[in-house]
Formats: structure tokens, sequence, C-alpha cells
């Protein structure tokens, strides 16, 4: 019994979650990740580690599965009450675990099964209502998903089912005291206490009080805490093996109602999200994944989903067509939303790639199997000669793990030395990932090395672009460098002003 | 007294090639010599003693053993021992006796009568078990070392003896009888009955079919980890007398088999068991060092020529470290032929010199306790005394002090050497001026040659690794494309002062080159 909302099975989940998803940890910084997810959380910490983990595992997802879940979160933004309400319920009967929980510490059998017994009861009510909310809404929902779940629960959860547990539940309270085989082990001490069922119990009862001779009695005696302390720890190993098959049972079930909250956490993050943006009335979109041998790459309106959420306003999205271009290069004046461009792309990336909408009014890419940023680093600037070697040995590992159909985000990367240095030290590099296929955007002021690319087949350049008069518009138009990097323009601005 | 007894009675060791064992036990030093903490052979021997207390082995590795026919006689062991198959043998052999002493400390402090005899009669089953799977494993296997051969022989007339025999079969049959015994126990609140098993079927199996259909993927197991303390309560105490009720004749059986054999081990082969430790914990110390490919040689010790080498040796204690690390090791050569006595290093810093000091202080401490020695080919002299002088770095500020202090260590180091002892120096007379330390490193150079002292001398000053016909240069070398690697290799060359530049890129391999072979896609 169980959903599947994330993958169409089994199998197909565990062969996508055991592949190492490909990307370096400074991404999760570079990208700014945690204010999607905490968007997307928000505020819960369950939910931010779902979501979280989706948007970083998408990676490895193949088109099918990109496509099976737009499907899913199509029915839940069509159906966000029930979803909720069905989320809510697993939510409440996980917890009802841990109430019954904290008293079974867990070191004596016959507690776990006191606690088992009353944990099992609850859980009950909460299966009935998943399966009265499903019979309700059965109709209105329409992904592959959604559907084959409805069947199963229906199939599953029979009456009959129901009452013969709530039988042996009571059988399990031992009232006519237990019955317990043993053997002498090591030390002669007892082992192997097993629970016994008597052959007929008043027969039995019987011949324990006639055959005095062949029974050796005792009774402890009330004020001794240790015997009976004693005493109970025998019973306690003869019920082991009991009380675990009755507290497995209770997992099992809670384990249904948490995976059910899994596969359905990160679509409840996604209503969230778009709850959010809805409010401050940016568009998302449903993009169009290509496969990954392809080189696919255009869109409208691309925003940083991130920089929105944070100034919480509309903000300046992109549009540009980059089919068949491997290495964008991206130039042109500090604070022209060159960083922000960056950003969107990689998060449109990983957002298309888990099965959510992106930020944009239209987006359509290939897919990609890895995804790294390269950032320049703003700290430790003391030691320049330190710090380049660090994004060297950021790089060198990048490159252990680079993967064909890699998608790479460079940000003012090899500037921590000279221009013609860093330059030679860029060139080098990019033109080997270039010429092995490897998807770049590079955003740089290290013109000497922009302009070895100029007139490259598969190069774009793009450029921060400004009016005039000097104010920015915030959006990338195609164009190569300019000469300068607007540094004076930020001179001018805060020179003057005094 | 009964031990002392015996012990003098012991006619027999593994690790001394002689019939008086006890005066040579007398010989053993409790504490390491002064150079072990500048050699870091205090390091090592930490490490491979650690976990080991129990057999006290520090002194064997404390002691020098002084001849050479002491130390090819634990050369000779040590090699047998170096198969793994008959190391593995040995080892789970005293994994067994350490068990068997542990449940005899235990027994004694029970409480039971019938609780603490059935331990005695498991743990004289253990220790019977154990005595035959060594002779077992030692008969199989190719033993060359006199030693090991003379145990054999030892191990084989005590298995093969009436007594050992009888000692062995009793406590299997006592054992046997007491395991097949089965009882019931009905628990009503406080009462107990004990009676005699009857068939009456599992209850257990029943409720796990019964839940069985909830069963999905794994769960954790709540199956409570009972602990069984080796002791016994009033409870079960209660209950096991019930137990020998039901079964009286097993129970005299047992009593009997105790009283008589309350002092079984034979005293040769506990010997045996704490000594072939020293071997064991070397070999097993080395042994993710030769699985990581460095070389460990038995060198042939003389004790008249000075006319040494060692080929691809290396520091002990750092090899270990780094190893652990995964990190590599680089091995060094050395020699001395004719009249070369002193080995003068030089190189700029962190470059490897004091490691390659310490290197030759161990190699030959390690070679005079039998142990084999870092390095694919050696031959090492047979030193009486050992000696090291290492800069105190803490001290550094006191400068005249410091110089002071230094004169005089080495003052008492040559008055207490002989010509046939080892004296390591590194970076001595740091604190003072260059003009200073050239005029006092000639002058204690002057004393060590004319002594024929065998020496290695780390030194930042050039001058000395020329100084006369006893001196041998040895420098570090520098990789010409990429000064910035350190190499720690030190070899036979004149001295010299080379700075180090950086190239980057090129240590991350990243240059276009670099990267078109390494994305191979």
């Amino acid at each position: 019994m169980r959903a599947f909302l994330m993958y169409e099975n089994e199998e197909l989940a565990i062969q996508i979650r055991s592949c190492k998803s490909n990307y370096n940890s400074s991404l999760i910084q570079d990208l700014e990740l945690d204010t999607l997810c905490n968007a997307m959380a928000s505020g819960n910490e369950f939910l931010y580690k779902t979501t979280r983990s989706a948007l970083l595992s998408g990676l490895n997802n193949p088109i099918d599965v990109i496509l099976y879940r737009q499907e899913v979160l199509k029915d839940c933004l069509n159906n966000h009450l029930a979803v909720r309400k069905m989320y809510n319920i697993a939510v409440e009967a996980i917890e009802s675990k841990n109430k019954h929980w904290w008293i079974a510490s867990g070191r004596f059998p016959s507690s776990i099964l006191f606690n088992s017994v009353s944990t099992l009861k609850e859980l009950m009510t909460f299966l009935q209502q998943i399966k009265n909310l499903a019979g309700e809404h059965a109709g209105k929902f329409t992904s592959k998903g959604f559907i084959r779940f409805f069947e199963v629960l229906k199939k599953e959860l029979d009456d009959e089912y129901f009452n013969s547990v709530q039988h042996h539940l009571k059988e399990l309270e031992f009232r006519d005291g237990i019955l317990l085989s043993a053997m002498l082990g090591k030390g002669n001490k007892g082992t192997y206490y097993t629970v016994r069922k008597p052959l007929n119990k008043k027969r039995w009862l019987e011949r324990l009080f006639k055959k005095k001779s062949d029974v050796f009695s005792f009774r402890v005696s009330d004020r001794d805490i240790a015997g009976t302390k004693a005493l109970g720890e025998i019973k306690d190993e003869g019920i082991n093996s009991i009380a675990n098959t009755v507290a497995q049972s209770t997992d099992h079930i809670i384990n249904f109602f948490t995976k059910f909250r899994e596969e359905l956490a990160f679509y409840i993050g996604c209503l969230n999200l778009y709850d959010l943006l809805i409010q401050i009335n940016e568009p998302v979109v449903f993009p169009v994944p290509a496969e990954k041998n392809e080189r696919i790459h255009s869109f409208q309106g691309l925003y940083d989903v991130c920089l929105t959420l944070t100034m919480k306003q509309k903000i300046t999205g992109n549009d540009a067509s980059l089919n068949a271009k491997n290495l964008v290069i991206i130039t042109g004046a500090n604070k022209g939303g060159k960083t922000t461009f960056l950003r969107s792309i990689g998060l449109a990336q990983l957002m298309m790639q888990c099965g959510m909408f992106v930020a944009a009014e239209s987006y359509t890419a290939n897919i990609c199997d890895s995804l790294f940023t390269h950032f320049r680093r703003e700290e430790d600037r003391t030691m320049e000669s330190g710090k380049l070697d660090e994004e060297l040995k950021r790089m060198n590992e990048i490159v252990d793990h680079i993967t064909p159909n890699s998608l790479l985000l460079f940000n003012e990367s090899f500037a921590a030395t000279n221009e013609r240095e860093g330059s030679e030290i860029a060139r080098q590099i990019i033109s080997a990932l270039f010429e092995r296929g490897i998807r770049i955007f590079f955003v740089t002021h290290l013109i000497e090395f922009a302009n070895h690319f100029s007139g490259t087949q598969g190069v774009c350049f793009l450029r921060a672009d400004r009016q005039p008069d000097g104010t920015r518009t915030y959006k990338l138009i195609e164009g190569k460098p300019l000469q300068t990097s607007f540094g004076e323009d930020l001179y001018y601005k805060i020179f003057t002003r005094e | 007294m009964l031990s002392q007894q015996k012990k003098m009675m012991r006619s027999f060791s593994i690790l001394f090639k002689t019939d008086n064992i006890l005066a040579k036990e007398e010989t053993l030093k409790a504490e390491a010599s002064p150079f072990f903490i500048d050699l870091n052979l205090d390091q090592i021997i930490d490490t491979i003693t650690a976990g080991k207390e129990e057999y006290n082995l520090k002194p064997f590795f404390f002691t020098a053993l002084g001849d050479t026919a002491s130390i090819k006689y634990r050369q000779e062991i040590m090699s047998d021992l170096e198969n793994t198959i008959l190391r593995r043998h040995i080892m789970s052999f005293a994994e067994s006796m350490q068990a068997i002493r542990k449940q005899l400390s235990v027994i004694d402090k029970l409480y039971y009568k019938y609780h603490k005899e059935r331990l005695f009669a498991e743990t004289i089953k253990t220790y019977g078990e154990t005595v035959i799977s060594l002779e077992n494993y030692l008969s199989i296997d190719d033993i060359k070392s006199s030693g090991l051969l003379f145990f054999r022989k030892y191990i084989t007339d005590y298995v093969q003896s009436s007594a050992f025999i009888s000692l062995f079969s009793e406590a299997k049959k006592i054992i046997a009888e007491l395991s097949s015994i089965k009882y019931c126990l009905h628990i009503k609140d406080l009462s107990v009955q004990v009676f005699k098993y009857e068939s009456e079927p599992d209850y257990g199996s029943e409720i796990e079919k019964v839940f069985a259909r909830f069963k999905q993927n794994e769960v954790k197991d709540y199956r409570v980890g009972i602990a069984h303390p080796s002791d016994m309560n009033h409870i079960e105490a209660q209950i096991l007398d019930g137990v020998a009720r039901l079964f009286p004749d097993v129970f005299e059986h047992l009593d009997n088999f105790c009283t008589a054999n309350q002092n079984f081990p034979d005293e040769t082969i506990v010997a045996f068991d704490r000594e072939i430790q020293f071997y064991i914990s070397y070999l097993e110390y080395i042994e993710i060092l030769k699985r990581n490919g460095l070389p460990f040689c038995y060198p042939e010790i003389s004790d008249t020529s000075k006319e040494i080498y060692c080929n691809e040796t290396f520091d002990l204690a750092l090899a270990y470290q780094l190893v652990n690390r995964k990190s590599t090791v680089v091995t060094n050569d050395f020699y001395l032929k004719d009249k070369e006595r002193i080995i003068v290093v030089s190189g700029p810093n962190q470059s490897g010199k004091t490691t390659f000091a310490r290197t030759f202080g161990q190699i030959h401490f390690l070679a005079s306790i039998g142990c084999p020695v870092p390095g694919s080919k050696a031959k090492l002299f047979l030193f009486d005394k050992l000696f090291s002088h290492f800069e105190k770095r803490e001290n550094i500020k006191a400068l005249q002090g410091n110089l002071e202090s230094d004169l005089l260590r080495i003052h008492d180091i040559l008055n207490h050497a002989s010509s046939n002892s080892i004296i390591i120096m590194n970076e001595i007379f740091t604190s003072t001026t260059l003009q200073d330390a050239l005029f006092l490193s000639k002058k204690i150079l002057e004393k060590i040659s004319r002594m024929d002292l065998l020496c290695v001398w780390v030194t930042f000053i050039d001058e000395l690794a020329s100084f006369n016909e006893k001196t041998v240069s040895m420098a570090s070398t520098i990789v010409p494309e990429n000064p910035s690697l350190r190499t720690f290799k030190i070899i036979r060359k004149p001295a010299d002062g080379l700075a180090y530049a950086l190239s980057i890129a090129r240590k991350y391999q990243l240059t276009y080159e670099d990267l078109i072979k390494r994305i191979n896609l």
C-alpha cells in the first residue's frame, strides 16, 4: 500500500535515487536556494528538507518523471483544498505515534507491547479517514499518480481486515499468566525463552496443581523489588519477539503515512510557492523539457525567483534564444543584473528538472545531468595568491565530477590575479570545456578572455545593458563586451553624491 | 609463590635465545631511552602496544638485544610470522586466551555454585579447543625458525598427553548433558512454577502469521537487546535449583569435574601467548604500510663494519600517519662506504630533513630489537649506544642559556659515546649567529670524526656538507617544472639554496592540455 506521486513506481524511484546527484555543494549558496526552499516550506522544517532534496536530486530525473510530476502538480493546483487535507491527516497520524511512543523507552518488551497495541488502535482511525476522503474526491483528479493511489486505498483497506486486528490485540493481554519454555545456556542461565500456548488450558492447569513432585514452585515476595524486576526480565525476554512483531506492524502503518507525507510534501511546497508568486503577480509556466543530448534553450520573461521573493515585488525578466549555443559569455555593467540572470538560469534548470513550474512566461531547455556553479568568493581579499589557489582547487573538484551534459555557471571566476594571467587561465579552462561540449554560462570582466571567443560558432555574447543616460535596465541584450566594465558609473554615482 | 616457581622452571622463550630466561627478563628496561621522543619511537611503540596493555609489551620494545645471534633468533621468528595465515591463527589463539583469562576472573567474583561451575567447565572446554587449534595450525604451517619449531614440538607433546586429553573430553561431555535439558516456567503475577517441557506449541509464530499482512519494507527491529550479564540473580538461581532437582545426576557430574581441575592452564603456553605478541603487534602495525606498497626488510647486522646502507627507507611514525590519511610516502636511500661516517643533510624548511634523520635512528633501533625495518634492503650497524640531540624550539627565547645547554648536552653525549655509538644531531645552534654556529659545528664535527662515530647531522649551514672525507652531503630535491612541490626526497648532492616559486594551474591539472585529457567523455 503506497502512494507513487513522485515516481511512477518503486523500481524507478530506487533506480533514480541511487544515482548520486551531481552538483557542487556551493551551488546551494550561489543560487540562494535557501530563499526558494524557505518560501516553499512556509516555516515548516519538514517541507523545507523535502523540497530542498527534491530540487537537488532533480538532476537525475528523465523527462518522463518530469512530465509525470507536472501532471500531479496540476491536479494539486486544481484540488488544493483536498490535497492539503490529506496531507494534514498524514501529519496527524505520524504525530499520534510520537504521542504514544515517548512512553515506550524501548527498554522493556512489555511496555513496547502495551504501547504498540494502543498506537495501533489509533492508527486504524486515521486509515479510515484517508479512505473516506479518497472516496469522496476520486472523480476530480486526472493524473496517473493520484488515480492509482485512490484505487489502492479502496482495495487494501477492507472491513474484515480491521476486525481481525482488533481480535488479536486482545489476546496479547495474557490474563492467565504466561507460559514459557527455556533451556540452560552459558553459565546455566536460562535461555531460548519462548512463549508457549497451553495444549488444553484446563487440563494443563489441573496438572500443575496435582503432580507436586514434578513441579518446583516458589513465590517472589511483594517487597522483593530486585526479585520482581528479575522475574519481569524473564517475562520480557519471552515476549521480546512478539512485542517486536506488533511494534513493527505499527511501524509499517506509520511508514505508509510517512511515505505518503513525503510524496505529497513536495507538491505542498509547490502550492505554497505558487500562492506567494500569485500575490506578487509574477507569472509561472510549466516548462517544456528536451532530451539532454539536445542543445535547446529559449525563454521569455525569465526572472530570478529568489530575488522576487526577497524583494516581494515583480522584477524584470529576460528573453533569449540560445539554441545550439554551448558557451554564453555575459559581460557588462556592474549591478546590471548579470549575477541575477546567471542565478535565474540555474534555478529554472533545477525547478524544471524536479518537475516544478518555472519562473518565466515561457521556458524550454534540454535537461542536464549535472549542474555546477563556480562563483568568485568575496571573502579572503588579503591573500590574493591563496584565493586563486582556492578558485582553481574548486575548479579542479568540478572537473573531477563533470559529465557530458553538464551545465556550468561561472561568476567572475579566475579574476583573483591580474587580467592577463586570469584571462589565460580562463581561456585554457573554458576552451577545453567548450571543445568537450559542456554547456557554460560565464559572467566576466576578463575582456581578453571574452574576445578570444569572438566569432566562434556556438558562442553567444550577452551584455548587461544601460540607457544612454547611464541608468540600468537590468535586462540583458545580445552583444559583445565593451572595453570598460562601467566601474566609473559606480564611481560617479558614489562620488558625485557628496 | 607458585607462579614464581613455575617461571623458574620455564626453559623456553619465544623472545630470547637462552636457557636462562629469568636472567634475560631482569635486564628488560621499564622506561624508554631518552632518544625515543626525538626519533618519534615513542609514538611508534605507543601505537604498536595500544590495546595490548595486558601483555605489558613495552619493556620488550625498549630493550636492545646487544648481540647478533639474539637478533637473528627474532628475525627468523618474525619472518615466519609474516605468513599472514599463520599470524591470523596465532591472533585467534591470542583472542581465545584473552577470553579465557577474562572468564576466569569473572568466575572468581560470582556467587551461585552451579552457575560458576558451568562457566568453569565451559572455560576449560574453550582452553582445550584453543590449544588444539593452535597445535593444528602450527603443524600445517610452514615454519623455519628455531624458536617456533621448538614451540611446535612442545605443544604437540602437550596435546597428546593423557592429562590434556581427559580434561578436554570430560568438559565437552558435561556441557552437552547440561545443554540438552529443556524445561518450562509458568509465571502469573509473582508466582513461578518450574517443570519439564512437554511439547507445548510456539505462540509467537502464530502471532507473526496474524500480523504478516502489515508487512512492507524493512522496519526497525524492536527486539530489545536483552542484557545477559554473566552473573546470575537470585530468581534465576532459584529456578536453576529447581531444574537441578528435576535433573540431579547431571549436576553431580558437573560438581565433581570442577573440583578436580582447579589449575588447568599450562605455564609455557601462557608465556608464549604473551611473548608472541611482540611479533604480532609489530607486524600488525606495519601491515597497512606493506599493503600500501611500502617495503620492509630484515637488515644484515654487523658489529664490525660501518659500511652501512638502506634502500627505499622511510620514517615509520610519519608513514603510519600518512598512509592512514591516504597520503603518499616518500622513500629515501642512503649508504656510507669506505671512510664515510657522517651524513650532513641540508635543504629548505619542510623538505624532509628531520624526517630523514629520524629514519636513520629508527631503523637502527628497530633492527637492534630484531624487527624488520622500513626499506627494501639494508645493512646496519650493531651500535652500543644511540644518542639524539634535537633543538628544543620552545627554548628559543633564552639565547644564552640555550646555547649553553646545547653544548653541555653534546659534551655529555661525547663523553658517554664509544666508537660503536650512533649520534643524530638535528638543527642545533640555530639560536646563535651563523659565525658561532659554524665555528662550534666544525669543532664538534672534528671530534665526531676523530671518534669514528656514525652520525647524521641536519643543518642549515651549507659549509658543513663538505667538511672532510668522513662527511657525505645529502640534500632535498625539487621538481624544476613545479617548484611548489615538496618532494621530500633526500639524495646525495652538494648543498645548495634554491628558492621556490608557484605554478598553481599545473598543480591542479587545469591547463588546456590537462583538461582535454581529463575530460574524455
